[in-house]
């Protein structure tokens, strides 16, 4: 039973990083006043690029004779997913910010399109490697488990804690440092001015505009690094076709049961990230597989049906999200 | 941006609202954002080392070059054009109905659980009457049931409907794998439609490219001609607006979603019943995403719609000629479909504005 807990806990944290820094992007965007609906777009965009990334260094290294350095490899990764989802974003800021174009509409069409991007230039790629896309086992060995000295030797808590991929550290981190933007720095409360009320913010000096457009474009990277967890981490370095499968689309609901703060962020991820693996370690007699794979769905509809019915001022989404900021036309 | 370069002085390229622009004018502006979006697929192409023209002429080939392959692409087109009205119902009072695809897989469920199960008694003619009412009904209930919770507590209707879709999904995956396994089969799958129940082919392709075009009538009429498509239309603008009217705007909310849902359901039928003759986890294939764009395109306008869906369908089918005599993954199809809305919606905005470069005076409006 214990063991039971506890490995359902692992994979609950492993499942559950992309899902944080799915909802992380969208936070950061949100909080500008942008309500970006391409978060699954951006994630499979920056799913395919980290792994091209990664994938075209090993193959450039072997050629010239080398040996593939797992750290650089990670690295890589890293840059190009958040520079794929910051490219995504980048298309939605112009069209929403300069082109006022309408903002559900323009994230759907982000949706579409990165989903198309994601497995064509996976399906692309997979062709010209004959077969399939695949990444060496040091790629592979730098995106699992990390050993810290002394902290993952703890019994239990050092599994529990300390044995994760580094992603996954990354990912709190920058919960805890996006948290303490938002709440004590002077960017990040004019920003939140910005998402409130933008017209106030205008007349305060701020420059509206560059607000947006960073906090769209990095929320969007953030989104792309998501993306990446799954082709990297999920699927370990091979492309499967649409990959992401709808794990964008949770992170944008987690956004609200967050109540766009990172920190809660925290927790509704690893309990969604919970619920998305639960099949695999807790058995409930009786109930088909296919019918538990609805568990985050269902959860999920019944969290925002919950939310809507009690209604808080405090823990609202940005006022001004989803509405287009104009200043002639105030 | 640039308007915050020059600051102090007047800014390099400044934008003003213009009145309205001649219809011809707007539709050049569009022709030109069609164009645009077609090269800049061309520069794709080009990179990936492909010449764009031959690629596209073999896709127009692919989707017109004869009677075999111009039914594949209006059996392509039927479902697309009766999602995109279905869904145009919904987003013309900003509704935001992405709930398509799940609405499709219940009503080809609903529409199978006769079609698999009566088959042997019923004869073929209220079979398929029934089985049009199961998908309409079964669309239509699974549509009220976000639009319920929005007219009530204002749920968030993008994600409920949403994650409808993953929730239907697994079901399908469900009958496939438990009580609606087809016996004595290893691999999990539905059994096929009696050929006696599968809808009567009219020049080669099923029947419901005639319903199609009968909703595109009724559709316009609805939206354009009667108190209640506008009611629809005043929502859309204003909720507040549309309850100071006087109007329900609870009772437009549900009904509406349920037209919409209804539509989409049926499109699920008529898939299972014409098309697959099956239900697989792929009985919907993206098309109540896909209809998002086709609706989106048209600006609601149902005869646009059928103009826009019959060229979706070329590309996608298109895109599969490509893929067998290039090896392009037919994934372009999507790629190239994101590209066009992207320019598409940013033309929208050279329609209502236009640009002033600075040191020009503004000329008389």
């Amino acid at each position: 039973m214990f063991s039971t807990l506890n490995s359902l806990f692992i994979a609950a944290v492993l499942a559950g990083t992309p899902l944080l820094l799915g909802a992380l992007g969208e936070i950061l965007t949100e909080k500008s006043g942008n309500l970006n609906l391409g978060v699954e777009g951006m994630m499979f965009m920056g799913a395919i690029t980290g792994l091209a990334g990664s994938y075209y260094y090993e193959q450039a290294v072997i050629k010239a004779g080398g040996s593939v350095s797992g750290v650089l490899s990670a690295l890589i990764a890293l840059l190009c997913s958040f520079l794929a989802g910051s490219f995504g974003a980048l298309i939605y800021s112009f069209l929403t910010i300069t082109l006022r174009a309408n903002q559900n509409v323009t994230g759907l069409t982000l949706t579409i399109f990165g989903t198309g991007f994601g497995n064509f230039f996976g399906e692309y790629i997979g062709q010209k490697a004959g077969g399939y896309v695949a990444v060496s086992d040091v790629t592979k060995a730098a995106f699992s488990k990390i050993q810290i000295p002394v902290l993952s030797d703890i019994p239990v808590l050092g599994k529990l804690l300390f044995q994760y991929n580094w992603l996954v550290y990354f990912a709190i981190i920058l919960a805890i440092a996006m948290a303490w933007f938002f709440n004590r720095s002077r960017v990040g409360l004019n920003l939140r001015a910005v998402g409130e009320s933008p017209a106030t913010a205008d007349a305060a000096g701020i420059d509206t505009t560059k607000y947006k457009y960073f906090a769209t474009v990095i929320g969007g990277g953030i989104c792309g690094i998501g993306g990446m967890y799954m082709s990297m981490v999920t699927t370990s370095g091979v492309w499967v076709h649409g990959c992401v499968s709808g794990y964008g689309w949770l992170a944008v609901a987690l956004v609200i049961f967050a109540t766009w703060s990172p920190l809660r962020g925290m927790l509704v991820a690893l309990v969604f990230g919970g619920l998305t693996i639960m099949r695999m370690y807790v058995n409930i007699p009786g109930l088909p597989a296919q019918i538990y794979d609805m568990l985050p769905y269902v959860a999920t509809i019944l969290v925002l049906v919950i939310t809507s019915m009690r209604e808080s001022k405090e823990h609202a989404q940005p006022k001004s999200c989803g509405t287009n900021y104009f200043r002639e036309e105030r | 941006m640039s308007a915050e370069k020059g600051k102090g002085k007047e800014p390099l390229i400044r934008m003003a609202k213009r009145d309205t622009l001649s219809n011809q004018k707007a539709w050049c502006i569009r022709g030109v954002a069609l164009l645009l979006s077609l090269i800049t697929g061309g520069l794709v192409i080009l990179a990936l080392g492909h010449n764009p023209f031959s690629v596209y002429t073999s896709m127009v080939v692919g989707a017109w070059g004869s009677s075999t392959v111009i039914r594949e692409t209006i059996k392509i087109a039927v479902p697309l054009l009766i999602t995109a009205i279905g869904i145009s119902f919904a987003f013309k009072m900003k509704f935001w109905n992405i709930g398509g695809e799940g609405q499709i897989i219940v009503g080809a469920v609903a529409a199978g659980y006769f079609g698999l199960f009566t088959a042997h008694i019923l004869p073929k003619v209220p079979l398929v009457i029934l089985m049009m009412l199961a998908g309409i009904l079964a669309g239509g209930l699974y549509g009220l049931l976000p639009a319920v919770c929005k007219a009530k507590w204002g749920t968030n209707e993008t994600l409920f409907t949403l994650m409808l879709n993953y929730i239907a999904l697994a079901f399908v995956k469900y009958l496939m794998n438990g009580p609606w396994k087809a016996p004595g089969s290893s691999f999990p799958k539905i059994a096929m439609l009696a050929p006696g129940a599968r809808l009567t082919k009219v020049l080669g392709v099923h029947w419901g490219w005639i319903l199609a075009l009968v909703i595109v009538v009724i559709s316009s009429i609805y939206l354009s001609k009667t108190k209640q498509g506008y009611e629809i239309a005043v929502v859309g603008e204003s909720n507040n607006t549309a309850r100071y009217a006087g109007i329900n705007v609870s009772k437009v909310f549900i009904r509406t979603m349920f037209i919409s849902g209804a539509l989409c359901g049926l499109v699920g039928m008529l898939q299972f019943a014409g098309a697959d003759y099956t239900i697989t986890e792929g009985i919907a294939g993206g098309v109540g995403f896909t209809a998002i764009t086709v609706a989106w395109l048209a600006k609601m306008n149902p005869y646009g719609m059928l103009v826009v869906s019959v060229f979706i369908a070329m590309l996608e089918r298109g895109a599969n000629t490509i893929q067998t005599q290039f090896k392009i993954p037919a994934s372009a199809a999507d790629l190239l479909i994101g590209i066009i809305l992207f320019f598409m919606l940013g033309c929208e905005f050279f329609i209502s504005y236009r640009l002033i470069l600075r040191g020009k005076e503004e000329e008389d409006v």
